[in-house]
């Protein structure tokens, strides 16, 4: 089937709106949620290739989503909104251990504060978790008014390293463990236990769709022109009448919603049990790298750069030993920090929007396939 | 209590660490000021250049060289190391994007870190390896004065003369060389710079060298202090707030940066640190960074960027 | 109140007066003590040699440069200065001298942005973009499709803007402006860097706006030929001053006016 518009007019402005206004990438969308969301779990209960053993779901899968799932929120905020934040960890741990905290029970006891909440279910923990990142950003966008570009950058490294410090120092988030160290509670999702690897990623399926959906929808409408507005030129942004503040304000919170679901999901769904480590200014600049090298400004970007980052070291370990070459793990995580590099300023040189333009570009091509133009 | 002899140990151990990480300022000054590219990838050029300055010194030792004979080659030879990186990064990398905007040279600087701290370690191997070159034991003074005498470290205080030396030298060149007046035209605008018939590739290349000089300078002190390792690359953050409080462009603002920086960490540590839970220095310079743009949001001697629209 | 050409003028007649207004950079006066209205419904030409402080006039109605001293009544209201939210949804939308469209964004995307403002559904709603959400952006995209059909720009408003060529992008802008229905526009040089058929295309939409919807318009433009044929009346600006007001031919045989240009003949 050659992958043509002909034939298919649209008759009216919402369906020129569609997400996917040709039928080609609505039936391809179609297979891919299928495979998705029945042939995965299918292959996987039968260990039928390339599902035969855990190793594809636990190790790729379900990382691929839930750091998709930060990268989306992340786009939000530097891709289309044009703010960047170098300091996209320190919220994942934020939604993480809020998170762990509404599922064990809050109780603040000060002289001047008393609160006593009982454990909550574990969904409403997750986006509880993901409100209390969005406060947090809210706080942190406040001075993005005034401090651009770089500057902010580093109001966001402060960020990072001042919640990695007290994630680690007040062990209240921890709920006075010894070791530092957290373990989450069983997963019971409207009543049901989550624990195989083909429950944990059907529900980080669920997560991911809906939230992409929904970030897809926004990033289209008002908001996202007002954002997109902002990033290319604020001052005639502000002419035209977008209030800059409640603008940037919202890509603040929103953004940081996702990431602080993403990071409630690492712990509890991906890792089981973590410490303030695992999101730390490496994980920051990992999400950061997936936006850029998938697209700024793309929410498939952000699916294509985050498997790209995930799937690299894999290949670089594989492809060697496939092909006989003995390598260390030593130069192969040293391998992936030279060809992450190399990537990025590649990209940077040809084409700045990353993969997603590629492959939108391709798609162009594709269309006119076999014509040259 | 708090003695006032304390309280000078402190302040004087802090001022001589700030002036530690003006040393790693310094390079990202030259380079912002000549290009206005902010390189991120200094850190990783402290790396690199104390990589190949200690491993050539180990080799030329083991090799039966004269400590002295050894310690000029080795610094010869991390210089050239050094040449050659920046002549690359020249070639490959900025001159593609020669005319594209701060955000993509910076994103671009983000990738040739990584390249490097990838490159350097697979060249020259990623163990800790320990430097000599400047005494680090400690010297006190003033043990009439105040009980036990103030505690100074030997190699802050050399750290501080080197860095005085390198920032008279840098202002003399900025100030007073046609090349520096040069590399001055380039930052305020690629385009119109070139137009004039200076040289962007080659100006480009003499001002990553320089910065790469300066790195290998400050690779010889951070080296000694902490060992050349992978974590010196993690200086370049700390520079952040530094030249956020002295400015991307002044020279002595990055001297100015790095002293309240260093002072303000260590005395934060000292006196804030026991009644939260100590480890304050891990993000007390980000966070007054952060204070100071909330006041001026170009930072302390920021200019103020009147908008054209 | 009189005008120059003697005609009586009715207060509610002016849409926008500007009394005594200056404004200095540091040590540069960009205007100095400047006076003059805008009536509604008419086109009026902003003129002067460069470094006039003609796009500073404009930018201190637009509240993106705030006086020192001075007020602006606008609609009525007067304020000693702007704010740019306040002149966006008071009615004042405007393009500029280097277009400043979102390059990120396509034609199409750019014109509805100048739809802000008239967009009202909360962020909830976008986000799941059914009912009320889906039904403003629908009654919004025609809007956008009557200017889009207006300027004659259909088949290019899906390409980015960044791809566009300079005229199309003029238009684009002016678009933009248009979408957000203002009481009063204004143009910073639309017809820089077009040829003879470009500039009278523009100055046929410009036309158009002030006929077919009755738009106020002040326009900065360098073109005397444009000036003299659009305008109902004129200002000249030098050095941050006004040397003259009045309808295009008496300023033209304005002798301060002459002196100022001094050889300046299009």
């Amino acid at each position: 089937m050659l992958y043509r518009e002909t034939g298919q007019f649209k008759t009216s402005y919402t369906a020129d709106m569609a997400i996917f206004p040709i039928r080609q990438d609505r039936i391809a969308l179609w297979i891919l949620l299928a495979v998705a969301f029945v042939g995965v779990p299918l292959l996987a209960n039968f260990h039928i290739w390339p599902l035969g053993s855990d190793y594809l779901l636990r190790a790729i899968l379900i990382p691929f989503l839930i750091l998709a799932l930060a990268t989306i929120g992340l786009n939000i905020l530097t891709g289309y909104c044009g703010q960047l934040s170098l300091g996209s960890g320190a919220f994942m741990a934020i939604g993480a251990y809020s998170a762990y905290k509404f599922s064990t029970g809050v109780h603040i006891l000060l002289p001047w504060l008393e609160i006593s909440i009982p454990p909550l279910p574990l969904l409403p923990s997750i986006l509880l978790g993901g409100v209390m990142a969005a406060l947090v950003g809210i706080l942190f966008g406040v001075p993005s008014l005034r401090i651009k570009g770089l500057y902010l950058a580093v109001a966001t490294l402060a960020a990072q390293f001042f919640f990695d410090w007290v994630f680690i120092r007040v062990k209240w988030f921890t709920n006075y463990t010894s070791s530092g160290s957290v373990a989450a509670p069983d997963l019971y999702f409207f009543g049901v236990l989550v624990n195989t690897p083909i429950e944990r990623y059907i529900v980080c399926l669920i997560f991911v769709t809906v939230f992409a959906f929904l970030a897809k929808n926004l990033v289209r409408g008002n908001l996202g022109r007002q954002w997109m507005a902002i990033r290319d030129m604020d001052i005639a942004a502000e002419l035209m009448g977008i209030r800059p503040l409640y603008a940037k304000l919202m890509a603040f919170a929103i953004s940081s919603f996702m990431v602080g679901v993403a990071g409630a999901l690492w712990a509890f769904v991906y890792l089981g049990a973590w410490e303030p480590l695992a999101f730390n200014i490496d994980r920051s600049f990992q999400l950061l790298f997936m936006v850029i090298i998938g697209g700024l400004g793309s929410i498939l970007g952000s699916f294509l750069g985050a498997a790209f980052i995930l799937i690299l070291p894999i290949l670089l370990d594989q492809v060697p030993h496939a092909l006989g070459i003995p390598i260390s793990v030593e130069t192969v995580s040293l391998l992936v920090f030279i060809v992450t590099g190399a990537l990025i300023c590649f990209l940077l040189i040809v084409e700045p929007h990353g993969f997603a333009r590629l492959w939108s570009t391709g798609k162009e091509k594709l269309r006119l396939w076999p014509y040259p133009y | 209590m708090v003695s006032f002899g304390q309280f000078l140990e402190v302040l004087i151990s802090g001022l001589l660490a700030g002036v530690l990480y003006s040393l790693v300022a310094l390079g990202f000054v030259l380079i912002y000021k000549a290009s206005g590219v902010f390189n991120f990838a200094q850190g990783a050029m402290v790396l690199l250049a104390g990589l190949a300055l200690v491993r050539s010194l180990d080799a030329m030792v083991a090799f039966g060289f004269p400590p002295w004979a050894a310690v000029g080659l080795g610094l010869l030879f991390a210089a050239v190391i050094m040449a050659i990186t920046a002549w690359l990064i020249e070639r490959f990398v900025l001159g593609p994007l020669v005319n594209q905007d701060g955000l993509t040279l910076f994103m671009s600087t983000i990738g040739v870190t990584f390249i490097l701290e990838g490159g350097s370690q697979m060249l020259f191997g990623s163990d800790v390896y320990p430097l000599r070159l400047f005494p680090t034991d400690a010297w006190f003074f003033g043990e009439s004065r105040f009980p036990g005498g103030i505690l100074v470290n030997k190699l802050d205080v050399w750290g501080g003369m080197i860095a005085a030396v390198l920032v008279a030298a840098l202002a003399i060149f900025f100030q007073h060389t046609k090349t520096g007046r040069a590399l001055r035209a380039v930052a305020d605008d690629h385009a119109a710079a070139q137009s004039v018939g200076i040289p962007i590739s080659w100006i480009w290349f003499i001002v990553w060298l320089a910065a790469g000089l300066v790195a290998l300078v400050a690779a010889t002190v951070w080296g000694t202090k902490l060992g050349v390792q992978f974590s010196i690359t993690f200086l370049a953050l700390k520079a952040l707030p530094v030249l956020i409080i002295g400015g991307f462009t002044s020279v002595p603002g990055a001297i100015l940066g790095g002293l309240i920086i260093g002072a303000g960490e260590k005395l934060a540590e000292a006196y804030l640190g026991p009644s939260i839970g100590g480890g304050i220095e891990y993000w007390f310079a980000y966070v007054l960074a952060l204070a100071v743009l909330l006041i001026k949001p170009q930072g302390l001697f920021g200019e103020r960027i009147i908008e054209r629209i | 109140m009189r005008a120059p050409g003697g005609a009586e003028v009715a207060a509610d007649d002016i849409l926008l007066s500007v009394e005594s207004v200056s404004l200095s950079f540091g040590g540069v006066k960009a205007v100095s003590d400047v006076s003059f209205d805008i009536r509604k419904g008419e086109i009026r030409a902003i003129i002067g040699p460069n470094g006039a402080g003609k796009t500073s006039m404009l930018n201190i109605i637009n509240g993106f440069y705030h006086p020192q001293q001075g007020r602006i009544t606008f609609k009525g209201k007067t304020r000693s200065k702007m704010h740019p939210y306040e002149a966006a949804d008071g009615g004042i939308a405007r393009t500029f001298q280097n277009v400043a469209l979102f390059k990120g964004m396509s034609a199409l995307d750019n014109i509805m942005v100048g739809r802000t403002l008239k967009m009202n559904r909360g962020f909830l709603w976008q986000m799941l973009r059914v009912g009320p959400a889906l039904a403003e952006e629908v009654e919004h995209r025609h809007r956008v499709e009557e200017i889009i059909d207006f300027l004659k720009i259909q088949s290019i408003r899906k390409m980015q803007v960044a791809r566009l060529p300079y005229g199309l992008q003029k238009r684009v802008e002016l678009g933009r402006a248009l979408a957000m229905e203002p009481d009063l526009l204004l143009l910073d040089e639309p017809m820089a860097g077009m040829n003879m058929e470009e500039k009278e295309d523009m100055s046929r939409f410009i036309l158009d706006v002030n006929n077919h919807y009755g738009t106020t318009i002040a326009l900065i433009e360098h073109d005397m030929g444009v000036v003299m044929d659009l305008s109902d009346r004129v200002i000249v600006l030098d050095h941050g001053i006004k040397i003259a007001d009045g309808t295009p031919d008496e300023v033209r045989q304005n002798q301060a006016v002459i002196d100022a240009y001094l050889g300046i003949a299009h």
